[in-house]
């Protein structure tokens, strides 16, 4: 199998946000890295301004549908994952806190993560630190050392050899190693429905 | 195939007028929904069990064996007993005895309960809830079937020489759905015992529910219960009917809009299209509940929700009307029509009496 499967998820607000170009910027390099090494990719940016109303609903009743649903289920098969988020309020948008809110809390166990985060200011990129990496760590998915915050003035460099530039060229390298190292389509997750635990196992396990 | 009701026994104010019932309104509104369901000919009356406002009903035996009293062929049920913080002793003397009174038109469906406090009120923890099924049941499937039990677990005090009385009645103890919206350990547990599993799929979309009776089913065959097709299948669904379609969304909306549980989100029509939801006529209704076979196979136990969400009584006898006249003698008719001949009809107190550990395979069994 020489294909892997990587899914970005921008929570940009704006058409077109600098969230969803940091986020392309980071799907680019990704790409190109595994591609260097020999792999295809099925890549596919989720834009979660278009599922606001669905994730409001599905925190409600409790089950994803529709587009929002198919999501849900690309990510739980990704082999990789670039997640994007603006940073509001010295932390990650609601929405796309939502996102995370609604997934099994396994879903993302054992899957490589690059975070990135846009700003108004450079004084907020901690937030990567303090709020974005424990999220994923809560949910048992492995974050790349190198997370990605874009401020504004970080548009304004010029070239390839620019500091936002370095950093996304890095955090690539550090997630394109992590997906190209893992079998396909691997999970850390147990599927209850396809391996059952045996009923005897329920009853008697903690004697056994 | 048994066609029936369940109720949350939520307290709700209607959101039309914004009265709200008593308790004490409620609680005889229940009793009401119940006589009239064996009058319009339904088969099960199925009450739900909590242990905190806005709901009343949190002693399930002492309403049913009311019921029980006032009526004749109704089988009377529950959704759900809990499993997980009642005392299994306490239920098998409490359906036991309900057995007696109502003459043997007594099952049970068992279920973890998903109000966090309720646990510790009980003197549990809601993390130890699949345990807690899994053990109490265990338990309980004995103090029915042996006459003297010694029994330790790591739930309960343990049990030395001890006999629930009154004994089942006729030596049969009741029928046990067992009732999850999530949990394959407990669809694991229903097939184990050969026991029936009831998919409350009222909320959520079928594709998750088929997975859950699929696994079910493979695991009663797996257990050598019957062939998968011939598991005890019960389904949720949800209807609220006027003769005229239009009529019966205009009416609801305001119902759907403020419910409890999923009001303030999904739209109606999102939430008709998503889940078992129907709102329109009775033939819709009729349309809708005989796809849920294509889906789930040949099934046992079909139970509505009516009464909900703050509808004042007089509006959900009209329901039961409704579903009583136009609904259900057709469902029934094109159900048992479908229904192949080795696929059992769901258990009662006569065809578990009379020796099958199943249903029998005759059309009238099981229904009213």
């Amino acid at each position: 199998m020489t294909t892997r499967t990587i899914t970005v998820i921008s929570a940009g607000i704006g058409q077109p946000s600098s969230t969803r170009l940091l986020a392309d910027r980071l799907a680019e390099a990704t790409t190109a890295r595994l591609t260097d090494r020999g792999l295809q990719v099925d890549l596919e940016v989720v834009e979660l301004r278009d599922h606001a109303r669905s994730l409001a609903n599905t925190l409600l009743t409790g089950f994803a549908t529709g587009p929002l649903g198919e999501v849900v289920e690309r990510v739980g098969a990704s082999d990789g994952l670039v997640a994007v988020t603006p940073v509001f309020s010295a932390s990650y948008s609601g929405l796309f806190k939502m996102f995370f809110d609604v997934l099994d809390p396994d879903l993302l166990a054992g899957t490589p993560v690059l975070a990135g985060a846009t700003g108004g200011t450079a004084r907020h990129s901690l937030a990567l630190e303090h709020a974005v990496r424990p999220l994923f760590s809560y949910l048992r998915s492995v974050v790349v050392p190198t997370a990605v915050y874009a401020a504004p003035e970080d548009w304004a460099g010029g070239g390839a050899d620019t500091a936002l530039a370095e950093r996304i060229g890095r955090a690539a390298e550090e997630l394109a190693t992590l997906v190209a190292a893992r079998e396909p389509g691997s999970t850390d997750r147990r599927d209850g429905f396809e391996q059952p635990t045996p009923f005897e196992d329920l009853l008697f396990g903690d004697q056994r | 195939m048994q066609f029936g009701i369940f109720s949350v026994g939520d307290v709700t104010p209607d959101p039309t007028n914004g009265t709200t019932p008593t308790e004490a309104e409620r609680i005889r509104a229940m009793v009401r929904i119940a006589l009239k369901a064996e009058e319009v000919g339904l088969d099960v009356f199925a009450t739900g069990e909590h242990h905190n406002p806005p709901f009343v009903p949190s002693s399930p035996t002492t309403m049913l064996g009311y019921v029980a009293a006032r009526t004749e062929r109704l089988i009377l049920s529950t959704a759900t007993t809990l499993i997980t913080t009642n005392d299994p002793v306490k239920i098998a003397e409490d359906f036991a005895m309900l057995q007696h009174l109502a003459d043997g038109r007594v099952d049970l469906m068992l279920g973890r309960g998903n109000t966090g406090p309720v646990y510790p009120w009980f003197g549990q923890d809601i993390r130890q809830g699949i345990p807690l099924a899994i053990e109490n049941y265990h338990l309980l499937h004995r103090l029915w079937r042996e006459d003297v039990v010694d029994w330790e677990g790591r739930f309960r005090t343990p049990l030395q020489s001890f006999t629930s009385t009154p004994r089942p009645l006729d030596g049969v103890p009741p029928f046990v759905w067992h009732g999850s919206i999530r949990s394959p350990e407990i669809a694991e547990q229903a097939a184990y015992y050969g026991d029936g599993f009831f998919a409350n799929n009222i909320f959520w979309p079928k594709d998750h529910f088929a997975r859950l009776i699929e696994l079910y089913r493979t695991r009663f065959e797996h257990y050598g219960h019957g062939s998968a097709d011939q598991a005890i299948v019960g389904l949720g669904g949800q209807v609220f009917l006027r003769r005229n379609s239009q009529d019966a969304v205009r009416e609801f909306r305001p119902y759907f809009d403020n419910a409890p549980v999923y009001g303030h989100g999904p739209s109606l029509e999102e939430f008709t299209e998503q889940t078992p939801l129907t709102v329109g006529s009775p033939q819709e209704a009729i349309d809708r509940t005989l796809r849920f076979r294509e889906y789930f196979g040949d099934y046992q136990r079909q139970l509505f929700l009516v009464d909900h969400a703050g509808l004042p009584l007089k509006t959900v006898l009209e329901q039961l009307d409704l579903l009583g006249e136009e609904v259900i003698p057709v469902l029934r008719r094109e159900f048992e029509s479908l229904r192949p001949a080795h696929v059992p009809t769901a258990p009662t107190h006569e065809s578990l009496r009379a020796g099958g550990s199943r249903g029998g395979t005759t059309s009238e069994e099981g229904t009213a």
